[in-house]
């Protein structure tokens, strides 16, 4: 579904992400570990495309095409789709709006809304004064609608209250499921991933394939994201450096 | 008498008298337009271009939903129509001085006939218009539109109105400003005198909709009393050479409120010189000014004005310029003056150009760059103005869709 080729990333001159090489397969769900300031989130902003984060070497290739020139707006088209930490205060523009929009398939959002607790927020403008969890509830509506085949998602959980993340994680499997129950299927129907976690609560509710763990803008090692999950919460990211540098 | 005779003395002294902003036209250049018209009883008999020219402007033909017409021709009255009689009194200006004796303590007070050229001129020439009001106590549920039009080319119109809130009473108008097809320079001057009395509400919005070559200045004042609102609506959306106005509103009495949203875009070619200006004369008296404007290749100079004389005001101020073309200007002037202690005024300001975050935002979403700019644009815009017609929103979403074809 998604390759990263030696990917190179520089944001204002200065360099981020070190030859990225990282395959995420069709129906698989990936997870991105690594320390603050690693890149993890720059990495998610340049496979969709966003301005500032200028590709130096290497390639993105995207359900076989090669997307690494392609606006953001073509590769949301070939059915990527991403949920950012911060998006943007968007004055004036309501929640419904910008659903009947993006809904343009015709699927229904209100219902959905009502289980992410969003209705009341329909008729505000998108993001403003919003919290924390309002945000990642919002953005998980829009993205269930967009409903795209690859999803990317930084920190999903974060700023999310106890009560709200049963919602938002079970929302987040069944996006992710796309409905199907057979795990022996879902190669052929459930969606592509890559998320960003640093508390690994969303692995309560998404069975991630494999786990990335990202330092300097390099990745470091790749495995089993639960097991590596307990080694960065026992040993933090200090170990992951120390093991790099044996292999050096 | 002796009154009118030294007002009128003063005037003719101001008749070359420069407005302290603007481009200055000279009155010479325009034949004054024609005090003569025939009656049009029924709008919906107008031709269709004409009908359509109305409703562009907010203005129904058929009167569905409004509780009194006025149109205006030219220099002259050509339709008056009332619904609502016992919440509404409409009629010219003219009719009203001679059917109530009081109505003269209403005229030329607020506005003096020597601030500029263009009000000194309206004075001289006795100009017509509007005069409505709103008895004690009564609240239309519908609202009264006016129209003011420019019907022959090169002329200049001159426009005297006054509007009446009486106590408690509660009054919506819509005002639309337009030109007949066809008529692409002309000269309008509007002047309008309004009183919010204690505890009544006027809704007041004012669509223009002009041509290339026509210079607009309006001359707006508002006395508002206490527990009085007043709410304006000014939105201009297409090219025009020069606008240039600066309503004031005088808050007079104890708990007096008013917010003052102007919308307007500014195509290459077109001056867009709009301010408001709030005067906090009592205390516990509120007001918001919101300016939202965009230039295309035009200049706006946005000036928000705040004075406060008495204790336990509040204001806000918000001016925010979006710059979708290089030709184009924006320049904000907030001013903002305490002159009591107990004061909390205070001003936005931003210029420039829509943030790119916010259209990669949208096209992640999978929209295009120019429905990305759309969406964004309509929502700058949208100040939540209520009761305009299907015909002007339609207008208005199509002027905005072009305005996003041209920011690409």
């Amino acid at each position: 579904m998604l390759e990263i080729q030696n990917l190179t990333v520089e944001i204002g001159g200065r360099r981020i992400l070190n030859g990225i090489n990282l395959n995420v397969e069709a129906g698989f769900k990936n997870v991105l570990f690594g320390p603050n300031g690693a890149g993890k989130s720059a990495l998610l902003m340049t496979l969709m495309g966003f301005t500032g984060y200028k590709v130096v070497t290497g390639k993105i290739i995207f359900k076989g095409e090669d997307i690494t020139n392609m606006s953001v707006y073509e590769r949301a088209q070939m059915g990527l789709g991403i949920m950012t930490q911060r998006p943007p205060n968007m004055s004036g523009v309501k929640l419904r709006s910008l659903l009947d929009v993006i809904s343009k398939n015709g699927s229904n959002y209100i219902e959905l809304a009502e289980t992410l607790d969003m209705v009341r927020f329909l008729d505000r403008d998108v993001n403003v004064g919003f919290s924390g969890g309002e945000i990642k509830r919002s953005e998980l509506l829009q993205l269930s609608i967009q409903n795209p085949d690859m999803v990317l998602l930084d920190e999903p959980e974060s700023g999310v209250d106890l009560v709200s993340i049963e919602q938002l994680g079970s929302t987040i499997k069944n996006l992710l499921t796309g409905g199907s129950k057979c795990a022996g299927k879902r190669r052929r129907h459930g969606k592509s991933a890559l998320i960003i976690t640093h508390t690994g609560q969303v692995l309560d509710y998404v069975d991630a394939d494999r786990g990335f763990i990202l330092c300097n803008g390099r990745v470091m090692c790749s495995g089993n994201p639960r097991e590596m999950l307990d080694d960065i919460k026992t040993k933090g990211y200090v170990e992951c450096v120390k093991c790099k540098m044996n292999y050096l | 008498m002796q009154d009118e005779l030294s007002l009128k003395k003063k005037a003719e002294e101001a008749l070359k008298k420069s407005a302290v902003y603007g481009e200055d036209f000279n009155l010479d250049d325009y034949e004054i337009a024609s005090k003569g018209t025939k009656i049009t009883k029924d709008l919906t008999s107008l031709s269709a271009e004409d009908q359509k020219t109305l409703l562009n402007v907010g203005i129904v033909p058929n009167e569905e939903n409004r509780s009194g017409t006025f149109v205006m021709l030219n220099n002259a009255v050509s339709h008056t129509s009332v619904k609502q009689d016992d919440a509404v009194e409409l009629m010219s200006i003219q009719d009203a001085l001679k059917r109530y004796d009081w109505v003269k303590d209403y005229s030329w007070k607020l506005v003096k006939p020597d601030a500029d050229k263009y009000t000194a001129t309206t004075y001289l020439q006795n100009a017509d218009g509007y005069f409505i009001r709103a008895p004690a106590g009564k609240k239309s549920t519908m609202p009264v539109q006016t129209c003011l039009l420019i019907g022959s080319k090169d002329v200049s119109q001159t426009v005297h109105n006054i509007i009446v809130v009486e106590e408690g009473a509660q009054l919506d108008v819509i005002t639309g400003c337009s030109t007949k097809t066809g008529v692409e320079k002309g000269l309008h001057l509007g002047i309008s005198e309004i009183y919010v009395k204690k505890g009544a509400t006027l809704n007041f919005t004012m669509i223009h909709n002009w041509a290339e070559q026509i210079g607009v200045r309006p001359r707006t004042v508002v006395h508002v009393e206490e527990d009085g609102t007043y709410i304006n609506n000014y939105v201009s959306l297409k090219p025009v050479r020069s606008i240039q106005t600066y309503p004031t509103v005088l808050l007079e009495g104890k708990g007096a409120f008013t917010r003052l949203n102007s919308i307007g875009v500014a195509h290459p070619g077109s001056e867009l010189d709009l301010g408001s200006k709030v005067i906090f004369n009592a205390p516990d008296t509120k007001a918001e000014l919101i300016s939202r404007t965009i230039t295309t290749g035009g200049k706006v100079i946005a000036r928000g004005e705040m004075i406060g004389n008495a204790n336990g005001v509040k204001g806000h101020l918000e001016c925010h310029g979006l710059v979708l073309s290089s030709e184009g200007t924006q320049r904000a002037i907030p001013i903002l003056e305490a002159n009591v202690e107990d004061i909390e005024l205070s001003h936005e300001a931003a210029v420039g150009r829509i943030a790119r975050e916010q259209i990669e935002y949208l096209m992640a979403r999978g929209l295009t760059e120019e429905e990305a700019v759309g969406m964004i644009v309509r929502g700058f815009l949208d100040v939540g103005i209520q009761g305009i017609p299907d015909e002007l929103k339609a207008s208005i979403d199509e002027t905005i869709a072009k305005i996003g074809e041209k920011a690409l």
